[in-house]
């Protein structure tokens, strides 16, 4: 297929799990941030918009300025409606390979966005829309789409999207100075009941974290979004079964997945953020050496001269 | 549904406010409808189009295309000769574009002046002397057809370089079984589903000679190009990938397109883009949108590219007031539908009868396509008419003058209700080097003010579905007889009990 086709699948992947990331992690703190005190909440949105990885725009930066930021700044790659909107960009740019229902389904979520009041309450409801139309999104990629190249590249995008959604979503545990509840954190991922089962009521901190982080079994855990990761990279590039190099994506994506599978546990709690920054840091590493490897290829025009 | 009367032609009502025989059960289905449940229907029309994206692109913003709820209908006897008409104007134009870039025959024959070729500002001769891979020019025509007052099909103009506007035919009837079902009935319109079929055939009938399996491409100029949404589909639809520029790269008089496994052959390149932004070593230099290299591998063999670069002169507009003699030159045969008149301005006589009268004439650049540059006299001002004076007396060979027609109108959904709007009709053409398909119906445009002569998208047209009638039923005969259809009556179901509590209660009477 072609490069910039698969760029633009990759890019799908990448936005809508974020979008749908933000949603999740924005539906959680807003709760919390509503129990402050004003001084307390004006800080907490900051550091909250810094692990989400954007910058404020200005001093006086408070509530609304937050829900603007993540949720509905169309301008900003960060934001949900920037996500979406961008989502949906790429995939105009390669309507011919996605299937109709997938582009629809994008095409009405961008329509989608502006019709959304834009108070505290209203993001609720914008949040929970959103994570409607990400599922959509995605269970019409995965049943309409073929599971080739094409479908290979989104899931790709979407799953170093997911894992670094999930570190984010654990860093932001750290802003709260009396610490975000881990049946919260939990119940932002969507883990809560699958985790109750897992464990049973017994449980601590440790094992929550551990949790989000290692478990094999649960599709929005950290381990299991890099090994999806990886899976898409190794059927991409077949010529590697052997012994050989091994591409530079895959080397980041399965040292950072062994490291965290293979780091001894006990100490977790107290390295967290380290961690975190290590998977941000090898998230942005592998989407850097796949562009180099797929997609780098088409930047502009070339003429190779004539050979006589 | 009453429909006011101008003096052109209606193609719903003859005169006496009778529907025509081919809109009766058009008529019949409006009818039961409600005025809120037609403009309902038209909503959700709008609504669909916007939500599956058939938009163009007007000011770098999306537009919907508008659909209007009445169809245009033509009936099967008045089809069978657009059909031979339009076929026969593909196959004159062919011959003439192979002739002007060869041997000019028809100069030396003296049909047309050699000056008026070689000024036609389309005329590349880059692409001179060569014959294109596959041997054919003219892949993908659109002649855009209108009715006169009399009720005349008569040809405003051909499009034979990028010809646009088929994707909203294959949509609009998409749209119309939805809406408007009813009118559908019991008779038979043809089916417009087999364009893409027909235009890959095509495409890949005509690849480079002793290429056993050919890649075949769309290429766009990009995502901001008015006609974006149209690549696309027809590149979904044919199953190709749809390229940029940037995406191409020539090599050794050959083509090849970047992808995720390397560089893969590209052999028939269906391009929308202009030639002048196509190759940047032959026309614009500051081009970004084509691929350097294009052209000379087109000369060589390695590559076709449809439509045939240079095609440009056949649509000048003076070129087009030669067409008929054309046909009869090429052909050996009279033209089927006529021209409009057209005065050329830069005969004397004639140019001195268009200053005389310009407020009822119109007045249209050569070039100009889109309606872009068009003057209609009854309408412009009297400084729009000196200036226009100015530069037709400064390039005389730049302009054409033709009366004003009245074109015909179809009853359009307009606000709240219905009135007459005038309509023309864009058929499309497909050549495959043997034989020149022209698609049954193709695209009515609708100038949706009152009374405006403009049809054009970016000049607030709209369109309208194009049913043609098939003039004999053409159902399939079956001639085994069907299997019939086993009753599976075992269906799988997970055993709930849902009435337990019924029967407990029964249990203890």
């Amino acid at each position: 297929m072609l490069s910039r086709i698969a760029e633009s699948l990759f890019w799908i992947g990448r936005y809508v799990e974020r979008a749908d990331g933000t949603a999740r992690i924005l539906d959680v703190h807003l709760e919390r941030l509503n129990h402050l005190p004003m001084d307390e909440r004006r800080r907490v949105a900051q550091e909250l918009l810094a692990v989400m990885g954007a910058r404020p725009q200005s001093e006086d930066f408070g509530l609304p300025e937050l829900l603007h930021a993540l949720a509905y700044d169309k301008t900003s790659a960060t934001s949900i409606a920037g996500s979406l909107g961008a989502a949906r960009e790429n995939a105009r740019r390669a309507r011919e390979t996605v299937s109709s229902g997938l582009w629809e389904s994008l095409n009405t979520t961008y329509y989608g966005l502006s019709q959304h009041r834009k108070d505290v309450v209203g993001t609720y409801r914008f949040c929970n829309w959103t994570l409607e139309r990400t599922a959509m999104v995605s269970g019409l990629a995965d049943t309409t789409v073929s599971h080739d190249e094409s479908w290979l590249f989104l899931v790709l995008g979407r799953s170093l999207e997911r894992a670094d959604m999930t570190a984010r979503m654990l860093s932001t545990r750290d802003v709260l100075s009396a610490g975000m509840s881990w049946v919260n954190m939990l119940r932002c991922a969507g883990a809560y009941e699958s985790f109750l089962r897992t464990r049973r009521a017994a449980f601590g901190d440790q094992h929550a974290a551990e949790f989000l982080l290692l478990d094999r079994l649960f599709p929005r855990s950290i381990v299991y979004a890099l090994r999806d990761a990886d899976e898409c990279l190794a059927k991409l590039d077949p010529s590697a079964q052997r012994v050989g190099f091994i591409n530079d994506a895959r080397r980041i994506v399965g040292q950072a997945r062994t490291f965290l599978e293979f780091h001894r546990t006990d100490d977790l709690m107290s390295e967290l953020p380290e961690h975190m920054e290590r998977v941000q840091k090898a998230v942005a590493q592998a989407s850097d050496a796949i562009s180099r490897k797929y997609f780098n290829q088409a930047d502009e025009l070339a003429w190779v001269g004539e050979v006589s | 549904m009453a429909a006011g009367r101008t003096g052109a032609y209606d193609e719903m009502f003859a005169p006496g406010q009778e529907a025509r025989e081919s809109y009766s059960e058009v008529a019949d289905a409006l009818r039961k409808l409600s005025l809120a449940d037609v403009s309902a229907r038209a909503d959700s029309m709008a609504r669909t189009f916007l939500d599956r994206g058939v938009t163009f692109d007007f000011a770098g913003e999306e537009r919907p295309f508008p659909l209007d709820i009445v169809p245009r209908v033509i009936p099967a006897d008045e089809w069978t000769v657009l059909e031979k008409g339009v076929a026969q104007r593909v196959r004159a134009l062919e011959a003439f574009l192979n002739d002007v870039y060869d041997k000019m025959n028809v100069v030396a024959d003296g049909v047309i002046p050699r000056q008026l070729v070689t000024t036609s500002a389309h005329f590349h001769r880059q692409v001179h002397g060569f014959e294109p891979a596959g041997g054919v020019r003219v892949h993908i025509s659109g002649i855009d057809v209108v009715r006169d007052a009399a009720g005349t099909f008569r040809v405003l103009e051909d499009n034979v370089r990028v010809p646009s506007g088929v994707s909203y035919v294959l949509e609009n009837r998409r749209a119309m079984a939805k809406g408007l079902p009813e009118a559908f009935g019991q008779q038979l319109i043809r089916p417009v589903e087999e364009y893409p079929r027909r235009l890959l055939s095509a495409l890949r009938k005509t690849a480079p000679a002793g290429v056993d399996d050919p890649t075949v491409v769309v290429l766009t100029p990009g995502v901001f190009n008015s006609a974006y949404f149209e690549h696309t589909l027809l590149a979904g639809l044919m199953g190709v990938e749809l390229v940029e520029g940037r995406d191409l790269i020539c090599r050794g008089n050959r083509v090849y397109m970047r992808t995720t496994a390397g560089e893969q052959r590209v052999d028939v390149i269906y391009k929308r883009i202009d030639d002048e932004f196509l190759d940047p070593l032959q026309f614009r230099s500051d081009s970004m949108l084509g691929c350097p290299g294009l052209v000379n591998a087109a000369r060589a063999g390695g590559v076709t590219i449809a439509n045939a670069v240079g095609n440009g002169v056949a649509d000048d507009k003076l070129v087009y007031s030669y067409v008929p003699d054309l046909i009869r030159y090429y052909l050996s045969e009279e033209p089927v539908i006529a021209n409009v008149d057209t005065y050329r301005l830069e005969e004397k006589e004639a140019r001195e009868y268009v200053l005389d009268n310009l407020s009822e004439l119109v007045v249209k650049p050569v070039d100009g396509s889109g309606g872009k540059g068009l003057v209609i006299g009854p309408d412009a001002s009297h400084d729009e008419l000196d200036a226009l004076r100015q530069r037709v007396i400064a390039d005389p060979r730049g302009w054409i003058a033709q009366p004003v027609l009245q074109l015909s109108t179809v009853p359009t959904l307009g606000g709240d209700k219905f009135g007459p709007r005038h309509v023309d009709l864009r058929p499309f053409a497909v050549n495959d080097g043997d034989d020149v398909w022209v698609l049954p119906g193709g695209l009515t445009r609708v100038a949706l003010k009152e009374g405006s002569l403009i049809v054009n998208s970016s000049q607030g047209g709209g369109s309208k579905d194009t049913w043609v009638l098939a003039g004999s039923p053409q159902v399939p005969v079956e001639t085994l007889p069907r299997p019939t259809i086993n009753i599976r009556e075992r269906v799988s179901v997970w055993p709930v009990e849902s009435n337990w509590r019924d029967r407990q209660s029964e249990q203890q009477q």
